[in-house]
C-alpha cells in the first residue's frame, strides 16, 4: 500500500506528513485532508498510521500481490510505553500482539553530555569513547588490541 | 525564483543524514567537542527517518564480550567468512571492540533489550544477535541526538558537498533544499560526516507496481552515502559487492530470528532438503578454503551467505521451487508463533500485511521464499562504500591516513552505509561507527586541520542554480505538449528510475538474468549509463516533491555507475550467489584477492581503478 486515508476519520492535522520517511504523505488542497501521493514509494513502515490522532490511517497491501480483506491495525502508546498490534486475515482470523517500546519514561534516561564532565588530555589520545573502557564490559577491563590479543596485521591471502 | 537561500555558517561538525551513523556521530561529538557547533542536516524527520525507520526486532552486532561470549577477532574472522575474504579487518576489529559499549548504553535509555531467563543474560538469537523489542529504537537514538545537536534541520535534501576553494580535496560542508518550503539551505562547516542512506532501488525490483515500494532497504535509501562522495571524488571501495537476500517471498520479510531462533529451516518444492547437493560443483567455484561444510559442521565457521543463496537460485533454476521455509513445527509453540510475528512488526510489517492478505498463517503452511533484487549498502552483511582511514592502534600504513573513518577528502568522515569494507555492522555497529567518525572529527578541528577555509559567493550561487534546474527545465517545456508526461524535451524522475533499474538490471547483474553479467555487457551499460547521464541535464521536476525525486535519481545513478565500473573491474565471481561474471565463473584468489578501489575525477568524470591489499588478523608469533 501503501497507506490510505479515511475521508471520515482525517481532520488534516499534518502528523503524518510530518513524520512520512519517504515525504509521501500530502495535505489534499481540496480536501484539506491527508493521502498518500506516491504508493510505490511506501515502505509500509507504519510510522505515519502510529503518528495519526484520529486512527485514520490505515494501510490496504500491495496491488501486486496482496489480496483484498485483510487488515494489521496498531496503537502505539508513549505514555505506556506499548505497542498493540491486531491482525485480522482474509479469512477472518485474527490475532493480538502487544509489546513494549520502552523501559524508561520518554528522554528521562539520557544524559546531556554537554554537562557531564569533559574528557581528559589522556583520554582524548587514546582509542576509547564515551564512557569507556567501564562501559564495554561493564567491570575494570581495558579496550581490546591487537597487542593484547596476540595479533597483527599481515598483508595476504589468509582464510 | 522565489526560494529563499539560507546561511548556516560558523558550523565544527555537520552530520549529513541521521540515521544510526548520524545520530551516534552526533550524539558522540558533543562529549569531545562541548563547545563546538553541532548540526544535522535530515533528509526526513529524525524521529523516524533512515533504515531503522520502522523498528528492529534484533541487535545484530553484540559481543557479549562481559560475558565472555566473543572477543572482537571472533567477529572479524566471522565476517571475513561471510564476505569471501574481502573486508578491511582493521574497522571491523575497531567496530567490534567498540559495539558492545554501544549497546549497553542503549540499554540504559530504555531500549527493551530480552533477557535469558535462566542466566540473565541478553536473549541470543544467534552467536552475534540479540532480541529487542525495537518499535522505537530510532525515536530513543533521535532523541540521544537532538540533546547533543545545536540544531537539527529536517526534511533537507542535502544534494552537493561545498568544497574548500583554499587548499585542494577539503571538505567546507554541504548544501541541499528544503522538501517542503523549497528554500536553498547552505551548510558551512569545518567537518562534515556522512550518515547518508546506501541504494535500494538501483536494481529493477521483482514487483511491478505498488510493491516497488515493498524493497528490503528502505526505498529512502537513495544512495545518497555514495552519490554525495563520488561527486565530490572521494575513493570508493567494494561497490561491486551487492547484496542479493533470500526473504519470505514479496514482502522480504526477515529470516534471521526464523533460521537462529525458532530454529526454522528450507526445503525446495518437493520437500527435500537441496543445499547440500550443490556443494560438491561450488566448491571447485570458489575452493575448499571459502566453502567446506564438513569443517563449517564442525565448527562454528559459518557457511557464506552468498554461497547458500547460490544453492537456492540453483535449485530453483533447477526447476525444484518453490523454496519453503518450514514453519510448521516450530510454530505450534505457542511462544514461538508469537515471536515469529512480533519478529515482523516489529521491523517489516508489510509482510505481516501479506500473510494476512493472502491467509499464510505459518502455523498451517509453509511459506515462500526468495532472493530479493541487488542492493549496495555497507552496513548490513556487505561492505560497499568510502575507502576510509582506520584507527592508529591497528591499521596498516595503506589503511591510515590520519584520522579514523576519514574518507580520502580532508574533513569528510562517514558512518553507516558510508565507510566501505564494514559489513555486519548493522544498527549497532553504524553507531558505534558514528562515535568513532565524532571523536576524530573533533580532533581533527582541535589540531587545527580546518582553519583558513574559504568558499565563495560563485560556488554557492552555482550549486544553487544546479540544483533548482529540473524545475527550471519543466517550466520552460511543459507548454510544449498538451498534457501528459510524454515530452520529447525531458524526462521526469520516475520514468528516468525504470530506465536505470532497467539498465542496471540486464548489464549489470538482476534479477530477471538470475544476477548473472560478463565483460561485454557490462560495458555496454557503462555506454548506456553515460548516455543517461546526458539525459539527466534534461530532468524535469513538477514540483518541490518531484524535485527530491530528481536528487535521488541523480545520486542512485552516480552510484550504480560506480558498481558497473567496480563490476568491471573485478575479473572473478567472488561472490556467487550475489553476482555471476559469466567470463571469470571462479573465485581468484592469485589475482584478486584485494580491495577494489575506485576514484571518479569531479572534473573530467574519468573513473580510476586500483587494487588495495587486503590485510586480514593473524596469530603475531
Amino acid at each position: 500500500m501503501p497507506t490510505f486515508v479515511y475521508m471520515t476519520r482525517c481532520d488534516g492535522c499534518g502528523h503524518c506528513v510530518d513524520i512520512c520517511p519517504s515525504d509521501i504523505m500530502h495535505i489534499d488542497k481540496t480536501y484539506r485532508r491527508a493521502y498518500n501521493i506516491e504508493p510505490s514509494m511506501c515502505w509500509e513502515c507504519f510510522s505515519c498510521v502510529k503518528a495519526c490522532p484520529q486512527h485514520a490511517i490505515d494501510v490496504r497491501g500491495y496491488a501486486d500481490f496482496a489480496p483484498l480483506g485483510h487488515s494489521v491495525r496498531v496503537d502505539r502508546d508513549e505514555n505506556k510505553g506499548t505497542i498493540a498490534w491486531r491482525i485480522k486475515f482474509r479469512n477472518g482470523t485474527e490475532k493480538n500482539f502487544l509489546s513494549p517500546i520502552t523501559t524508561k519514561p520518554w528522554g528521562t534516561a539520557i544524559p546531556k553530555l554537554a554537562e557531564v564532565p569533559g574528557p581528559s588530555r589522556e583520554m582524548r589520545d587514546s582509542q576509547l569513547l564515551y564512557n569507556e573502557p567501564k562501559y564495554i564490559r561493564l567491570d575494570d577491563g581495558d579496550l581490546y588490541t591487537l597487542k593484547a590479543a596476540g595479533l597483527k596485521m599481515k598483508k595476504g591471502v589468509y582464510y | 525564483m522565489a526560494y529563499k537561500t539560507i546561511i548556516e555558517d560558523g558550523i565544527d561538525i555537520l552530520v549529513v543524514g541521521a540515521g544510526l551513523g548520524g545520530t551516534g556521530a552526533a550524539w558522540e561529538a558533543r562529549f569531545w567537542g562541548q563547545d563546538k557547533k553541532i548540526v544535522i542536516a535530515e533528509k526526513a524527520n529524525m524521529d523516524r527517518s533512515g533504515a531503522v525507520a520502522q523498528g528492529l526486532y534484533a541487535i545484530n552486532c553484540y559481543m557479549g564480550t562481559r560475558w565472555g561470549e566473543n572477543k572482537p577477532e571472533d567477529h572479524v574472522r566471522y565476517a571475513r567468512i561471510d564476505l569471501m575474504g574481502m573486508v578491511r579487518e582493521d574497522l571491523l576489529f575497531d567496530m567490534a571492540r567498540h559495539v558492545d559499549s554501544t549497546v549497553h548504553q542503549f540499554e540504559e535509555w530504555g531500549l527493551p533489550i530480552m533477557k535469558d531467563p535462566k542466566t540473565g543474560r541478553y536473549l541470543r538469537e544467534g552467536r552475534w544477535q540479540i532480541m529487542i523489542h525495537g518499535e522505537s529504537y530510532k525515536p530513543i537514538v533521535s532523541e540521544a541526538a537532538k540533546k547533543s545537536a545545536d540544531k537539527v534541520f529536517n526534511r533537507i535534501c542535502v544534494t552537493h558537498l561545498l568544497m574548500d576553494e583554499s587548499r585542494e580535496n577539503r571538505v567546507a560542508g554541504a548544501v541541499g533544499f528544503n522538501v517542503r518550503t523549497g528554500d536553498y539551505h547552505v551548510f558551512k562547516a569545518k567537518t562534515v560526516i556522512c550518515g547518508a542512506g546506501g541504494a535500494s532501488n538501483i536494481f529493477k525490483p521483482r514487483s511491478v507496481g505498488e510493491g516497488s515500494g515493498r524493497t528490503w532497504y528502505a526505498p529512502w535509501s537513495s544512495a545518497s552515502a555514495y552519490g554525495l562522495l563520488i561527486n565530490a571524488g572521494a575513493k570508493m571501495t567494494q561497490m561491486e559487492n551487492r547484496i542479493v537476500l533470500a526473504r519470505f517471498k514479496d514482502g522480504y520479510g526477515p529470516v534471521g530470528a526464523y533460521f537462529l531462533h525458532l530454529k526454522t529451516y528450507t526445503q525446495n518444492g518437493v520437500g527435500e532438503e537441496y543445499e547440500s547437493k550443490w556443494w560438491p560443483e561450488l566448491q571447485k567455484m570458489v575452493g575448499k578454503e571459502y566453502l567446506d561444510p564438513e569443517a563449517s559442521h564442525l565448527t562454528h565457521r559459518p557457511i557464506p551467505t552468498c554461497l547458500r543463496n547460490h544453492a537456492l537460485i540453483s535449485e530453483i533454476n533447477a526447476g525444484r521451487g518453490p523454496i519453503h521455509m518450514v514453519t510448521m513445527r516450530a510454530f505450534q509453540d505457542p511462544h514461538l508463533e508469537e515471536v515469529g510475528w512480533e519478529n515482523f512488526l516489529g521491523m517489516t510489517v508489510g509482510q505481516a500485511v501479506l500473510w494476512a492478505a493472502t491467509d499464510v498463517d505459518p502455523k498451517n503452511e509453509n511459506p515462500e521464499l526468495t532472493t530479493s533484487e541487488p542492493y549496495v549498502m555497507g552496513s548490513h552483511a556487505t561492505g560497499s562504500g568510502a575507502w576510509c582511514s582506520g584507527p592508529e592502534d591497528v591499521s596498516p600504513p595503506e589503511y591510515f591516513w590520519g584520522y579514523n573513518r576519514m574518507t580520502t577528502i580532508e574533513g569528510l568522515f562517514g558512518a553507516g552505509d558510508t565507510v566501505g569494507g564494514t559489513p555486519h555492522a548493522f544498527s549497532s555497529g553504524s553507531f558505534t561507527e558514528g562515535r568513532l567518525a565524532a571523536k576524530a572529527a573533533c580532533k581533527y578541528i582541535d589540531d587545527g586541520k580546518a582553519e583558513g577555509i574559504v568558499v565563495s559567493d560563485e560556488q554557492i550561487n552555482r550549486r544553487r542554480t544546479e540544483i533548482y534546474k529540473p524545475l527550471e527545465h519543466y517550466k520552460t517545456y511543459r507548454n510544449a505538449i498538451v498534457a501528459g508526461s510524454v515530452n520529447p524535451h525531458y524526462i521526469n524522475p520516475k520514468q528516468a528510475l525504470d530506465r536505470l533499474q532497467k539498465l542496471m538490471d540486464e548489464y549489470c547483474g538482476g534479477v530477471t538474468v538470475s544476477y548473472m553479467t560478463n565483460e561485454k555487457l557490462l560495458k555496454i551499460g557503462l555506454k548506456k549509463m553515460r548516455i543517461m547521464e546526458e539525459d539527466l541535464e534534461s530532468l524535469a521536476a513538477e514540483d518541490i516533491h518531484e524535485l527530491l525525486r530528481a536528487w535521488e535519481l541523480k545520486h542512485r545513478h552516480r552510484a550504480a555507475e560506480c558498481v558497473m565500473h567496480h563490476t568491471l573491474f573485478r575479473k572473478e565471481t567472488r561472490w556467487p550467489g550475489y553476482y555471476y561474471r559469466g567470463d571469470a565463473l571462479k573465485v581468484d584468489d592469485e589475482n584478486w584477492h584485494v580491495l577494489t578501489v575506485s576514484r571518479r575525477d569531479p572534473k573530467s568524470g574519468e573513473y580510476t581503478m586500483e587494487k588495495a591489499p587486503c590485510y586480514h588478523l593473524v596469530a603475531d608469533e
